[in-house]
């Protein structure tokens, strides 16, 4: 039998994401884009009018709306990728079972976790990327080079999470387990890993509990990024907390699934 | 009793509008035993916001005022999330649920072959949803007294005011959901509740607003859900807290009224 190598497999697979989403883009609109702008007017603009623009109370930034702007981008990064790892995984092994059809082919699980993978980093590009453009013309962003470096980390926190949550859904047999891992995971990481308000404000126990969330070390640099206050080393340890999390990810993924469809 | 109607009736007797709440309530208890867990969790959304928002955030902001009294952001928030708690609860119960059971379960038609009438689901389904509700609300209210965030004995009343929010969210969203057609036009929800989420001054005054906009927002109902309970816990009640009771009740006795009119005219047609 001819065995593919990744990027052929990977492409094909991506084929069949690609014909997915043009068939349910729209369902994604309010979700995606609609959401988090007001989620931006409410905290950011509104409450952020109680609040004093103190850059020492703030993380370095000169009001709250900036100081609130890249954690919620980050913070609906995680929410964009965990949505497309849970229901769409487990849909595609237990309800529709198009992964078993696919494995019939010459794909391997390897290649439909790199297509799916690959899919949720293109909705992460697009979810953070049209976000972000449209909060610039509202002055959030201190360098014109900051953005970018925020985005990028916005988008590998992202994939953190779909690998992290692709390998526990390809292992879970009901899918009651995701009520429980969006109350005792999302939501708490969601409102307490800094997007809202700096880590500091929890006391010293649970701001080291928040540095040792993943969504906190992608909060940190998207912010960091587009305030311009940077702590290089800092940073630097983000991104390699990030980085070794992905490939551990990646393996947990590809092992889940390759388990859970062929032995 | 039993003796009249066997006399007067040829076909099976009817049961008891109480009788038919009570079988309804246990049939749904029996088949939510198994996911304990989600109930379990379903109490912590709110206490997170609290802590979030209302600790978190709050020291970040110097003083607040409500009717006039100065009160911690905390105080202000909690009461804000106990009323969207009763009404996010309602909503996940009456919109997703009821879908469920109305088109794939086909729940609904086989109870209706029973002497179960349309109004019998309508009750029956939304009093569950209120029972889970006060279960939380209760709890919540728990936290707040143990984070010194309630100021008044009137914070008694709160759990049967949140019971009367859940009341008239469910009635109107379960009559909502009667006319979805897919899981799609779930994201029209999404795009009613999160604004009321926000904008009913759950995080902020409503002095926040421009007048005008304040009007559009005095008139929706989770703002009438949400200053309730704020009057309430921080004692601050007046005869004008009636409005807000009022204008609950007639909202859920409507949306009600909606559910048994809409359910006779899918099923039993």
């Amino acid at each position: 039998m001819a065995t593919l190598t990744l990027a052929e497999g990977t492409s094909r697979q991506l084929d069949y994401w690609w014909t997915v989403y043009k068939r349910t883009w729209k369902a994604t609109i309010v979700s995606s884009f609609i959401s988090p702008i007001f989620y931006v007017l409410a905290m950011g603009v509104l409450l952020g009018g109680f609040i004093a623009g103190d850059p020492d109370r703030l993380e370095g930034a000169t009001s709250y709306l900036t100081f609130v702007v890249p954690g919620l981008v980050a913070a609906h990064a995680m929410q964009t990728a965990v949505g497309e790892t849970t229901y769409p995984v487990m849909g595609a092994i237990k309800w529709h079972k198009t992964y078993y059809s696919q494995i019939a082919t010459p794909l391997e699980p390897l290649h439909l976790v790199a297509g799916h993978l690959m899919y949720v980093l293109f909705r992460l590009i697009t979810t953070c990327g049209v976000y972000m453009l449209v909060l610039a013309p509202f002055g959030v962003f201190a360098t014109w080079w900051g953005p970018f470096v925020a985005f990028a980390a916005q988008v590998l926190v992202g994939m953190v999470f779909a690998v992290l949550v692709f390998g526990w859904s390809a292992r879970l047999r009901s899918e009651a387990g995701f009520g429980v891992l969006f109350r005792l995971g999302v939501i708490p990481l969601f409102l307490l890993s800094g997007a809202f308000f700096p880590i500091t404000n929890l006391g010293e126990v649970g701001a080291w509990l928040a540095r040792l969330t993943p969504l906190w070390h992608g909060v940190n640099l998207s912010r960091m990024f587009s305030v311009d206050a940077v702590d290089w080393p800092v940073a630097a340890a983000n991104v390699v907390v990030l980085v070794v999390l992905l490939v551990v990810g990646w393996f947990w993924s590809v092992s889940g699934l390759s388990r859970r469809l062929v032995l | 009793m039993a003796v009249q109607t066997f006399e007067r009736t040829e076909t099976v007797a009817p049961l008891t509008p109480l009788a038919a709440l009570r079988l309804l309530v246990l049939r749904n208890y029996v088949t939510y035993k198994t996911y304990w867990k989600l109930f379990l969790t379903g109490f912590l959304e709110p206490v997170l916001y609290l802590f979030s928002i209302g600790i978190g955030v709050g020291q970040l902001i110097e003083s607040f005022e409500f009717n006039g009294q100065p009160i911690s952001y905390a105080a202000f928030v909690a009461p804000g999330m106990l009323a969207v708690s009763a009404f996010n609860g309602a909503m996940m119960d009456s919109t997703f649920n009821v879908f469920f059971k109305l088109k794939y379960d086909k729940l609904y038609d086989q109870m209706l072959a029973t002497p179960l009438t349309t109004g019998d689901i309508a009750r029956g389904e939304i009093a569950w949803g209120q029972l889970r509700g006060a279960a939380y609300a209760a709890a919540f209210l728990l936290v707040m007294v143990a984070m010194g965030l309630v100021e008044s004995w009137w914070a008694v009343l709160a759990l049967p005011a949140t019971i009367l929010i859940g009341f008239a969210f469910s009635a109107v969203f379960m009559a909502i959901t009667t006319w979805m057609t897919s899981w799609q036009d779930f994201d029209k929800i999404t795009l009613a509740q999160l604004p009321l989420f926000l904008f009913s001054a759950t995080f902020f005054p409503l002095t926040t607003f421009p007048t005008w906009l304040q009007w559009v927002v005095e008139v929706t109902p989770l703002y009438r859900g949400v200053v309730l309970c704020r009057e309430l816990t921080t004692g601050s009640i007046t005869w004008a807290s009636g409005i807000s009771v009022v204008y609950l009740v007639v909202m859920g006795l409507v949306g009600l009224a909606v559910v048994r009119r809409r359910l006779d005219a899918l099923l039993l047609t």
